[in-house]
């Protein structure tokens, strides 16, 4: 039988899904009446099928190590980067010490107004906080540009920064107890704060 | 997804390569297939491979980012492979037309494939009868029949992985798949 040429075009044609409606009936009826024809298109499909069966291997399991083994050796800063990312405290430590010791110096000097980060069960006289006897204080309590006297009790740590503690015999404080009267003191009071923070933001 | 490339990307342009052991996780399946269709053997394949993931690591800079990086590893890797055949052939086989199956016996000598052992004889028999008829089609047929069918990559995707135009790209796979046919059409 006499085929027109462009039949196993038509083929190609709907196998690649880019047929008009057109070509499409005229392949199929072409293939109704040609039994070679329509056996030329049955194993092409065929083909296709062997082809998309083909088994899916895999490479070896230390293909990533070995790729990554065979890369240039990478830049020291961006190691340094990574190993800062892998250490929270000492990026924390070390950011706070590049950008932040500049503008303490000038808060260490600069901030001399009296204040208390609690006003809930105690007494403030002048610059002084009394935490009174008999009235406990639930949480942390920092008192900046002044004192504190504690007779009652404090769950929780107390700070004092630029000023003094008394602890009266009977007074309680739960957590940790410091005074912050020199500068050093100052920056490592601010470096565990911040790394706290980044500690609650990997929490 | 992309995104997730993108930002990958940045920190490789940094220098940073962990995140490109990331991206060799995500693509070492494809590009490592890619290959070992392209080449038929699973220890060049596993080379080419790696090569063609060292090749894009280099040239990170060259990326550009209105193609898919994933097209970009297939341009490195079938045009790495494309290397490969060359270097161990011929160059009379190069130009040959798949017209007959004249052709297709010129490479008779083919390299073994290992099996898994799951796979059981008879799919491995189909399995290396299919394998060898890909390598018997010239490179330029053989590349778009794999991207087309083992990476089940568009038309459009073949043409901008191997910078050709659509109308070649359809050209060389109704080719090939003549080609093929003649091979696999009759089991
Ligand atoms: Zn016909």
């Amino acid at each position: 039988m006499e085929c027109p040429n462009h039949i196993i075009k038509l083929m190609h044609d709907y196998l690649d899904d880019d047929i008009t409606p057109d070509d499409e009936r005229e392949l199929r009826e072409h293939l109704q009446q040609c039994s070679a024809c329509a056996h030329h298109f049955n194993s092409l499909k065929r083909t296709i099928a062997f082809i998309q069966h083909a088994s899916h291997i895999t490479p070896s399991s230390n293909f990533t190590a070995n790729v990554m083994a065979r890369l240039p050796k990478e830049k020291k800063m961006v190691r340094l980067g990574r190993w800062l990312k892998n250490h929270p405290f000492v990026t924390a430590a070390s950011l706070f010490l590049a950008l932040m010791v500049g503008s303490l110096f000038t808060t260490w000097n600069g901030e001399q107004q009296f204040s208390v980060s609690t006003r809930e069960n105690v007494i403030i006289q002048d610059r002084t906080v009394i935490v009174p006897k008999g009235k406990v204080v639930e949480g942390d309590i920092v008192v900046r540009n002044g004192s504190i006297k504690i007779e009652g009790k404090v769950n929780g740590d107390v700070t004092v920064i630029h000023g003094e503690k008394y602890l009266a015999s009977a007074g309680q404080v739960t957590g940790e107890i410091e005074e912050i009267n020199q500068v050093f003191d100052w920056i490592w009071y601010n470096i565990k704060e911040s790394v706290k923070d980044v500690m609650k933001a990997f929490e | 997804m992309e995104t997730f490339i993108k930002k990958r990307i940045k920190a490789i342009k940094k220098g940073d390569q962990n995140a490109y052991a990331e991206i060799v996780e995500l693509y070492k399946d494809k590009v490592y297939r890619l290959c070992y269709r392209m080449l038929g053997n699973r220890h060049e394949a596993e080379d080419a491979a790696q090569e063609a993931f060292v090749r894009a690591y280099i040239n990170i800079h060259t990326y550009n980012t209105n193609m898919k990086f994933s097209s970009w590893l297939y341009r490195i890797a079938t045009n790495l492979s494309i290397d490969k055949i060359r270097k161990k052939k011929p160059s009379v086989y190069l130009d040959e037309e798949v017209s007959g199956t004249e052709g297709l016996t010129v490479y008779s000598q083919l390299p073994s494939t290992e099996a898994s052992p799951e796979e059981t004889l008879e799919s491995l028999e189909l399995q290396e009868t299919v394998q060898k008829a890909i390598e018997k089609l010239p490179e330029k047929y053989r590349s778009v029949i794999v991207l087309k069918y083992i990476e089940d990559l568009s038309l459009q995707e073949i043409s901008e992985i191997l910078d050709i135009p659509i109308g070649t790209v359809k050209t060389r796979i109704h080719r090939g798949r003549e080609a093929l046919r003649k091979h696999l059409g009759h089991l």
